[in-house]
């Protein structure tokens, strides 16, 4: 299959901030079969991240997350790039900025590293200054898009929020800037507090969902974006079964992301999704994932 | 899944290493580890040196801001519990060389307990930079354990590293394990010299961590991530790293050359 052309092996992809910080890590998920993996968003500088805890577990519905964009900076971050393409992995090279001009400068300079394609972080909902902050209004996500497709000769995706009232909206917005793919979603803004120490668990305070719980949400999401773009959507948010992805797929998804069923399976997952995917598209009679994209959207009697 | 708990009892175990006592139900196996929130402060990752019964334990060393604060809490302190995480020591072996190298006895110290309980024999070298910093000296010897000491000043046992004495024990006899906890140039050398015997040799490594969880990718080693895959690895898988003993990573990902960095 083909997405944006960029031809890839089967239709999951290494979601960005999940076993992005090391080389070895992208060639694991590369060759545990991973159809492209995409990095951690890379920054100009190096940034530590916010302090732990970072993370609250719940059961299997999902992770609350504040990691605050920690990478080790673009200055050093090529070289964990070329140790995964060559283990031979699709790489896409995320990145995050504060404005349309660095956004455009850190794009090129993650281009020159043989990326496949550049997936704009505008979606990150804890980080100040950047992410959701950047990324929310369908004008500035225009603008940085198109100063990113202006630098950069390879596929731009925008990765959106869905913190806002209508993700739709910044989905057209990336389009009119020149992306090609939309991805959708990043995690949902989300709290835990600790009611014995009465305060919030997560260093930072707010933190992002990710896992099923966000699924429904995410789902929507490309639901509603499918219908208003042309271009393609990558589904993300809590997938983590065949009928999981496939689901993403009836709603308009080309291509998924994953990352937190990680956690909960291992890199294995990779594996066991295309499996499940296979076996639900032959027993629904799919012969390929582009024949059952965005059907839910008209379905048959 | 998360629980705060009170701190029971805090021990001073030398002058740089206290043990918190704690309750907290799951069961836990010699090897694993918990994440410990410092409300306010930080959370980090520590090795269980006590894992029976419902009290577990965890022994820390005084190195950076947050474990130096550590040193300050005293019992009825609430600490946020995560795990247990991670892998175990496997038990089996019945004539163990445990090689503990200044607070990484920590962990090390409760496989030994289980493992002598069980009928295997345990020899331990235990190292640290002078004699009052030995840490479970008496502990592993009420154990049943034989305990050999190396100080690097020279002012309990053998004069020098822990490394040389482990060297000797293992050209002296036979041993089917080594279990080893420490810096990593230090575990580096005790695979070197337990490789010829064709003994092998289990680190328990230490990284610096976020998620805990196989996620986040801040503990990545080579292809491992130490708080999943271990954090006990069969040395020989350590030595195929380009990492093992040579960098670590700070909290950004970036690589850093050991000895060149401050500690957390």
């Amino acid at each position: 299959m083909r997405i944006f052309g960029v031809p890839l092996r089967n239709p999951f992809l290494l979601a960005s901030g999940i076993w992005g910080e090391s080389g070895e890590s992208l060639a694991g998920a590369w060759r545990a079969g991973a159809a492209g993996v995409i990095t951690k968003s890379i920054g100009a500088e190096p940034r530590l991240g916010y302090p732990n805890p970072t993370i609250e577990t719940y059961d299997a519905w999902g992770l609350l997350n504040a990691m605050g964009l920690p990478n080790p900076g673009m200055g050093e971050y090529p070289r964990e790039i070329e140790i995964a393409r060559r283990a031979g992995a699709t790489v896409i090279g995320s990145v995050f900025a504060g404005d349309a001009p660095q956004f455009a400068d850190l794009s090129a300079r993650i281009e020159a590293t043989g990326v496949v394609a550049v997936e704009l972080n505008l979606s990150c909902p804890h980080a100040e200054g950047f992410g959701t902050e950047v990324g929310s209004e369908p004008a500035d996500v225009e603008r940085i898009v198109r100063a990113v497709v202006d630098r950069v000769h390879v596929p731009v995706i925008a990765k959106i929020t869905p913190n806002t009232s209508d993700a739709a909206a910044l989905a057209e917005a990336a389009e009119r800037g020149g992306a090609a793919a939309i991805s959708a979603i990043n995690t949902v803004r989300g709290l835990a507090i600790d009611t014995t120490l009465r305060r919030p668990v997560l260093a930072h305070g707010l933190g992002g969902l990710s896992g099923a719980a966000i699924k429904p949400v995410g789902l929507a999401c490309v639901w509603q974006v499918y219908r208003r773009v042309k271009i393609p959507v990558i589904g993300v948010g809590g997938i983590r079964t065949g009928t999981d992805a496939l689901e993403y797929i009836m709603a308009g998804a080309r291509a998924l992301e994953v990352g937190t069923a990680i956690t909960f399976d291992g890199i294995g997952v990779f594996a066991r999704l295309n499996r499940e995917l296979s076996e639900r598209l032959d027993a629904l009679g799919f012969s390929r994932v582009e024949d059952a994209v965005g059907v839910a959207h008209a379905p048959s009697t | 899944m998360r629980v705060v708990v009170e701190v029971t009892e805090t021990r001073v175990e030398t002058p740089s290493t206290i043990t918190l006592r704690f309750p907290f139900e799951p069961s836990t196996e010699p090897g694993q580890f918990v994440m410990v929130w410092l409300p306010g402060d930080d959370e980090l990752p520590m090795s269980l040196s006590y894992t029976e019964g419902p009290s577990k334990g965890v022994t820390i060393k005084a190195m950076g801001e947050t474990s130096r604060r550590v040193l300050g809490l005293r019992a009825g302190a609430k600490v946020g519990i995560r795990g247990p995480y991670g892998n175990r020591f496997d038990l089996t072996p019945r004539r163990v060389l445990v090689v503990g190298g200044g607070s990484g006895t920590a962990v090390l110290a409760p496989a030994a307990e289980r493992a002598l309980a069980g009928g295997a024999s345990v020899t331990v070298a235990l190292g640290a930079t002078r004699s009052d910093e030995l840490l479970f000296r008496e502990r592993l010897r009420e154990a049943g354990a034989r305990v050999e000491v190396a100080t690097d000043d020279g002012s309990e046992g053998t004069r020098g590293y822990v490394t040389g004495l482990a060297s000797a024990l293992l050209e002296g006899e036979p041993f089917d394990a080594v279990w080893t906890c420490g810096p990593e140039v230090m575990m580096d050398k005790v695979a070197r010299a337990a490789a010829p015997k064709g003994v092998p040799v289990f680190c328990s490594v230490e990284r610096h961590m976020k998620c805990a969880l196989g996620m986040c990718d801040a503990c990545a080693l080579g292809p491992y991530h130490v708080c999943v895959d271990g954090p006990v690895f069969p040395a020989d898988r350590l030595e195929t790293t380009p990492d093992f003993a040579r960098f670590h990573r700070d909290p950004s990902g970036r690589r850093v050359p050991f000895g060149s960095a401050a500690p957390v």
